[in-house]
């Protein structure tokens, strides 16, 4: 608490300077009335903004898409709603398509976010070196994430594509088969996976990477001083110190990973996309979502998956926290008391 | 202090230029929206432009009507906006319905789909009835697009009327007969003889080639000729116990155990690709997909197709489109007349000659462009006499709101059974699941 920044109050109260007249004194209640007035309503008045547009377009539709949930509404007349209560949860939470895109969507999440942020852990300490053109270096693995999702699911559609597409190609010159990726179980989770780990790594090594630098030099020069060698440095200093961080790129991208709509819609494109492919085999959270209110037409279920999306990532969270909680004080214990 | 005052001033424009630039950009992206709106609505001159918004292959550009008309009305521009799959063209038709913008000034839909519109959002759209001769169109079509309150919400453009489009190259390479009435006559038996002539091409097939490209396309053949389909007159769904859909589903499970099918999407990517590279050897052919084949197969296998008379003379119709006028837009009258223009016998004719899709309006069948026509990419096939013999003896048939769905999901099972030999129990169980949902 010492460093954050002393209230108005605090002074209010301090010793005015004897200059005053003793005439002044109703004025000088009034204003410091007004002072503290300020002092109190002015910081919700700054926040206000953000409060209104969040609540016109993120807590509305958060609570009309619940309302939604608990009726049956269809593509065709969105004015006519009738009352089926948890209905439509029944419906979806009964569906098997319901659960193959539950388990699609971790799966898909799990092969992507793991190498993902390994592999921006392991771009950022390079970048954190002394280089030469480190800006260039820098931007450049930033483009990716520059990019709109669909231009590289696009770009990406025509690399896996199972008639001419560039991989097939590559791997025909070696003499390997073509193989048809978006139609196999795993090959066509493993595409996806690879469209989100091209677009985030860069990203996720940039946050690493200003982590990294902001961890004190001192730590290092202790470390080398005691005989440690660089990859030791990196495990027992890098590691430690960016832990929050590494916590906030998991939760950022976990975010992400549940609402992977994009890259799945056009890995095929077409009527095969919006279904996640003709056996499900890519259809995520998202897909099932839009499948169900704009293929189907029923928006009363899709308004329930959407429900359903926010009760998984507040699971997710939980079991986050609770890691996260269980390392911290694994990490505290062995040391002395702080 | 100087010069960080002008540094600052400096970096205050700088941010100042990529705001205005990050504006223009997202007013960029977003002008598909929002220049369509200034579009509609005449000009100072007295200029209109119209916009038609539709999907797949109606035929226009490629006769030039647009252009025609334009000539013809010097004051009307006509832009179209075409949707490459219908399946993806019709969630944004009814999102623009409901939310009541962004919407052309004429609009297709498909046959699949008419219903749930005549049902559902026959409000938002003009009344044609009044502009175009109803009675000119073969019945059945003009009926599928009355409203109970007897509006007539759509204007018909093609119906598909049914043939069988096949490779005389390949058909030659597998010691087939390439002749037009020897095919015919070879499949003269109805569906179960077109599989045993599958099974004869498979025993010489070339290698890489199959007989059809999906089953799902025989299924929608087989279906298409019975005037009993999804839904029954009461607008119940009976799908599950038609014997129509069970015929069509017993079919497509032969061809798919007996692997005389690649197992395509049809009108995906691999699709197109197949047409392309010449793997396959017969297409169900719709009169509308005739049009399909040339495009995809391209120039390069021009003169190598032929078209017959569709297996057992299958009288049927799948797919066909009409041309509606939404209410909300801003030339309603000018969207009408186009309308009519479009779908009058003489267009109707043209679209026909130039790429094969059949007219709906009976004033066309006897103009020498559909009685006499040929199509010279099919090796001069007599296109208007296959197809208008069978238009007439076509059933009426009952459409249900959810007829497009429910044939998209059997579709795609069919596909399963025929590229992963999902059991024919299985697929139909997945396809009952994804089409309750879409009655439930």
């Amino acid at each position: 608490m010492a460093t954050s920044t002393p209230t108005r109050d605090a002074y209010a109260h301090a010793p005015r300077p004897s200059k005053k007249e003793p005439t002044d004194e109703r004025r000088q209640v009034w204003r410091s009335r007004l002072w503290r007035f300020d002092d109190k309503a002015s910081p919700y008045a700054y926040i206000a903004p953000f409060f209104l547009i969040f609540g016109a377009f993120g807590l509305y539709p958060l609570l009309y898409t619940g309302w939604i949930a608990l009726h049956r509404v269809s593509m065709t007349g969105l004015d006519s709603m009738e009352w089926v209560g948890w209905e439509n949860f029944d419906k979806i939470l009964n569906d098997p398509e319901f659960w193959t895109s539950v388990s699609n969507t971790f799966l898909i999440g799990v092969i992507s976010t793991v190498p993902q942020l390994l592999m921006a852990l392991g771009l950022a300490h390079l970048l954190n070196y002394r280089l030469r053109a480190s800006t260039f270096w820098r931007t450049i693995i930033l483009t990716p994430y520059a990019t709109s999702v669909a231009s590289a699911a696009l770009v990406f559609a025509l690399v896996f594509r199972a008639d001419g597409g560039l991989l097939n190609w590559t791997l025909g010159l070696v003499g390997f088969d073509p193989v048809n990726w978006a139609n196999g179980h795993w090959t066509s989770k493993l595409a996806i996976s690879i469209i989100v780990i091209w677009r985030w790594t860069g990203y996720n090594a940039l946050i690493y990477l200003a982590a990294m630098q902001a961890v004190p030099n001192d730590l290092y020069e202790a470390a080398s001083l005691d005989g440690a060698s660089r990859w030791q440095q990196f495990r027992k200093v890098t590691i430690p110190s960016l832990r929050p961080t590494i916590l906030f790129t998991i939760v950022i991208s976990t975010i992400g990973s549940m609402q992977l709509f994009g890259e799945p819609l056009l890995l095929e494109g077409g009527a095969l996309g919006a279904t996640g492919g003709n056996e499900n085999q890519y259809e995520t959270l998202s897909i099932y979502l839009y499948n169900y209110g704009w293929n189907l037409g029923h928006l009363g279920p899709a308004a329930a998956v959407a429900w359903a999306m926010l009760a998984l990532l507040l699971l997710i969270a939980a079991a986050n926290w609770i890691v996260g909680r269980f390392f911290r004080t694994s990490a505290v214990r062995p040391g002395a008391p702080s | 202090m100087r010069i960080t005052r002008s540094v600052a001033g400096r970096r205050h424009r700088t941010a100042l230029v990529a705001t205005t630039g990050l504006t223009v950009t997202a007013l960029l992206l977003t002008g598909c929206g929002g220049s369509s709106d200034s579009d509609k609505g005449a000009d100072a001159n007295g200029n209109i432009t119209l916009t038609v918004a539709d999907f797949g292959q109606f035929g226009y550009k490629e006769a030039g009507l647009f252009e025609k008309y334009h000539e013809l009305n010097p004051k009307i521009t006509v832009k179209e906006d075409t949707t490459a799959e219908e399946k993806n063209y019709y969630p944004k038709l009814l999102q623009q319905l409901n939310s009541g913008s962004g919407l052309a000034d004429v609009q297709g839909i498909e046959v699949g789909r008419i219903k749930e519109i005549v049902d559902t959002k026959a409000d938002s759209f003009a009344d044609l009835s009044k502009v175009i001769g109803v009675d000119e169109w073969v019945s059945w079509k003009a009926k599928q697009a009355t409203a109970p309150s007897g509006a007539v919400i759509g204007a018909g453009t093609d119906i598909g009327p049914m043939s069988l489009c096949y490779n005389r190259e390949l058909f030659e390479k597998a010691g087939l007969p390439t002749e037009r009435d020897e095919v015919a006559k070879l499949t003269e038996g109805g569906w179960e003889a077109y599989l045993a002539l599958g099974e004869q091409y498979k025993k010489k097939a070339p290698s890489g080639t199959y007989f059809m490209d999906s089953a799902s396309a025989m299924f929608n053949a087989v279906v298409s000729s019975s005037p009993e389909q999804y839904y029954d007159a009461s607008g119940k769904p009976i799908y599950k116990d038609s014997a129509s859909v069970e015929k069509g589903w017993q079919l497509a499970a032969q061809a798919a155990s007996k692997k005389l099918t690649q197992g395509l999407a049809q009108f995906e990517d691999q699709w197109q690709a197949a047409l392309r590279k010449s793997t396959v050897a017969t297409v169900v052919c719709p009169a509308w997909m005739a049009g399909q084949i040339s495009t995809y197969a391209g120039d390069a296998n021009k003169g190598k197709w032929d078209i017959t008379s569709a297996p057992g003379g299958t009288s049927a119709n799948w797919g066909g489109s009409f041309l509606a006028v939404p209410k909300s837009g801003k030339n309603v009258d000018e969207a009408a007349k186009l309308v009519k223009w479009l779908t009058a016998p003489e267009q109707q004719a043209a679209v026909f000659k130039a790429i094969g899709v059949f007219p709906s309006n009976q004033g066309a069948y006897e103009l020498p462009d559909v009685k006499n026509a040929t199509l010279p990419y099919f090796n001069n096939a007599p296109i208007g006499q296959i197809y208008a013999d069978g238009a007439k003896s076509i059933p009426e048939a009952v459409l249900g709101p959810k007829d497009g769905v429910i044939k998209d999901s059997i579709s795609t099972q069919i596909n399963n059974m025929e590229q992963r030999g999902t059991s024919p129990d299985d697929a139909w169980d997945a396809a009952v699941r994804t089409i309750d949902k879409a009655i439930g």
